[in-house]
């Protein structure tokens, strides 16, 4: 797999078929069994925990449910990196989370606290939290779950804007078609841990594939079945369990 | 049997050495940690200053009950007069340290474990590895210290406590004479018993605040985990203290 820098790149693929176990493979949250990824010309698995780090300063991450630090406030929450990380002065810090917040449309939320804000609002401020260190690489686990169509088209536009603008790498894994359809700029869909197509979402859409097919048709059956592997309907139905 | 028997002792061997190489990355991280001297107050007053009314009443029951048994039984040999001794050697030797910690488990322990808990489970542990923050030491080593700090303080004002209850009862009610309950007293306890006293309190400290931390910090990232992991802290914090008693006492000795 190759991710192009510049670009939104969407991974695809039906549920438990290993998208979020790559995003923790990319950021070394595990470490690979075998193979090699190498993340803006560096190896992973050669790194020590400190150079790890150095990287991982570039990279931001969109955790699905947002994973605000629930004991501080949203202002608090985007100055967490830069107290972490910078000796900045209180107001450079403050510009700058005012900066991120009104990026993300909630620089009026700044001092709520995470349990006062919806499943969207969340999502948007770890959003803000995550470009604050201004990272090359933005990674996104599943961004769309959960959320009303309109949280939904914010996020969307978001992503879009934040990745052209600040001329980020966006890597979105999503399992929601038509939204990553309008987004992407590159599709990779996955099943049963293995990369089964890839192209621009047009290209996918007429992919002479059964299993693309039937994941980008959102069809019940195919190559992915239905039922969980059971025995035989009809003989389980007529077993009379302690009789024999 | 055996086979079962022999299973169950490697597993619990091997939980040991999981504390103890966890408690080995605490440590490693601590002087780190220490810079960050702001978290570590936040936390002492967590575990300690928010200990403190459940600390302090009961130290004062405690102190009372004793007041009341020690007189009972003192005045049989005629010896009211030694009740400030017994009273303050136990508390301060035994009952301070102990049942401080005990109460630190329910009280402190299971608010730290459940806390570490619901970060790792609401991916809070994760994002700050994403954001290059290491959570064991932003997170996990102030919390640890904190209670390592607030237990031997919240054990001093329990046996301070303690005997100003005992005194109450025994002097103010009993009719014991007030300057042979102090004066015995500062006669006969000894530097090394408070000694003995500060060091119990210290291990329980690490030991309770170490198995809170441990168990939030590895508790199953779902509701019942931290449950599960709620309730071992307590279990294991007062065997553990309880246990460790003994084998300091004995070395006093």
């Amino acid at each position: 797999m190759d991710i192009p820098r510049g670009r939104v790149t969407a991974v695809m693929g039906p549920s438990g078929t290993g998208k979020t176990t790559l995003l923790r493979l990319i950021t070394r949250q595990v470490n690979a069994d075998s193979g090699t990824i190498v993340v803006a010309g560096q190896k992973l698995e050669s790194l020590s925990r400190s150079d790890l780090y150095v990287l991982r300063q570039r990279m931001g991450m969109l955790f699905q449910n947002g994973a605000l630090l629930t004991d501080l406030s949203v202002f608090e929450n985007v100055a967490f990196p830069l107290r972490e990380h910078t000796a900045l002065p209180e107001r450079l810090i403050r510009q700058l989370v005012l900066t991120k917040l009104q990026a993300v449309g909630l620089r009026g939320a700044i001092d709520l606290m995470p349990a006062e804000l919806s499943g969207g609002m969340s999502r948007r401020v770890a959003l803000a939290r995550a470009i604050v260190m201004d990272p090359e690489i933005l990674i996104y686990d599943e961004p769309f779950v959960g959320l009303d169509p309109i949280s939904m088209g914010v996020i969307l536009r978001l992503i879009r804007r934040l990745n052209d603008a600040l001329g980020l790498t966006s890597i979105v894994v999503s399992h929601d078609v038509q939204e990553i359809s309008t987004v992407a700029d590159v599709v990779f869909l996955l099943s049963g841990g293995k990369v089964v197509a890839q192209g621009t979402p047009q290209e996918l859409h007429s992919y002479p594939s059964e299993i693309v097919r039937q994941f980008m048709g959102g069809l019940a059956d195919g190559p992915v079945p239905f039922h969980y592997p059971a025995p035989d309907y009809f003989h389980e139905l007529l077993d009379r369990p302690g009789e024999t | 049997m055996l086979k079962d028997l022999w299973s169950s002792l490697a597993e619990s061997l091997v939980s040991l050495g999981e504390i103890v190489h966890f408690l080995l990355r605490l440590i490693v991280n601590v002087p780190r940690a220490l810079l960050r001297y702001d978290l570590i107050v936040e936390q002492i007053f967590n575990a300690g200053a928010l200990s403190l009314v459940i600390i302090m009443l009961s130290g004062l029951f405690v102190g009372m009950v004793l007041g009341l048994q020690g007189f009972q039984l003192l005045q049989r040999f005629g010896s009211e007069e030694a009740l400030g001794t017994a009273t303050a050697i136990g508390l301060v030797k035994e009952l301070g340290p102990v049942i401080t910690a005990l109460l630190f488990a329910g009280r402190a322990g299971t608010a730290l474990a459940s806390e570490i808990g619901l970060m790792r489970a609401t991916d809070q542990l994760s994002a700050m590895e994403m954001m290059a923050v290491d959570p064991i030491q932003r997170v996990v080593v102030p919390r640890f210290l904190g209670g390592v700090i607030a237990m031997p303080l919240l054990a001093a004002i329990f046996s301070m406590i303690g005997i100003y209850g005992a005194q109450l009862i025994g002097v103010q009610i009993m009719g014991v004479d007030s300057g042979s309950f102090w004066s015995q007293m500062r006669a006969s306890v000894d530097f090394v018993d408070i000694t003995e006293g500060i060091v119990k309190s210290l291990i329980f400290g690490v030991a309770c605040s170490l198995i809170a931390v441990y168990e939030g910090y590895n508790a199953t990232p779902t509701a019942e985990g931290v449950g599960t992991a709620t309730t071992r802290t307590v279990v294991l914090s007062a065997v553990m203290t309880l246990f460790l008693d003994y084998l300091i006492t004995a070395m006093f000795l």
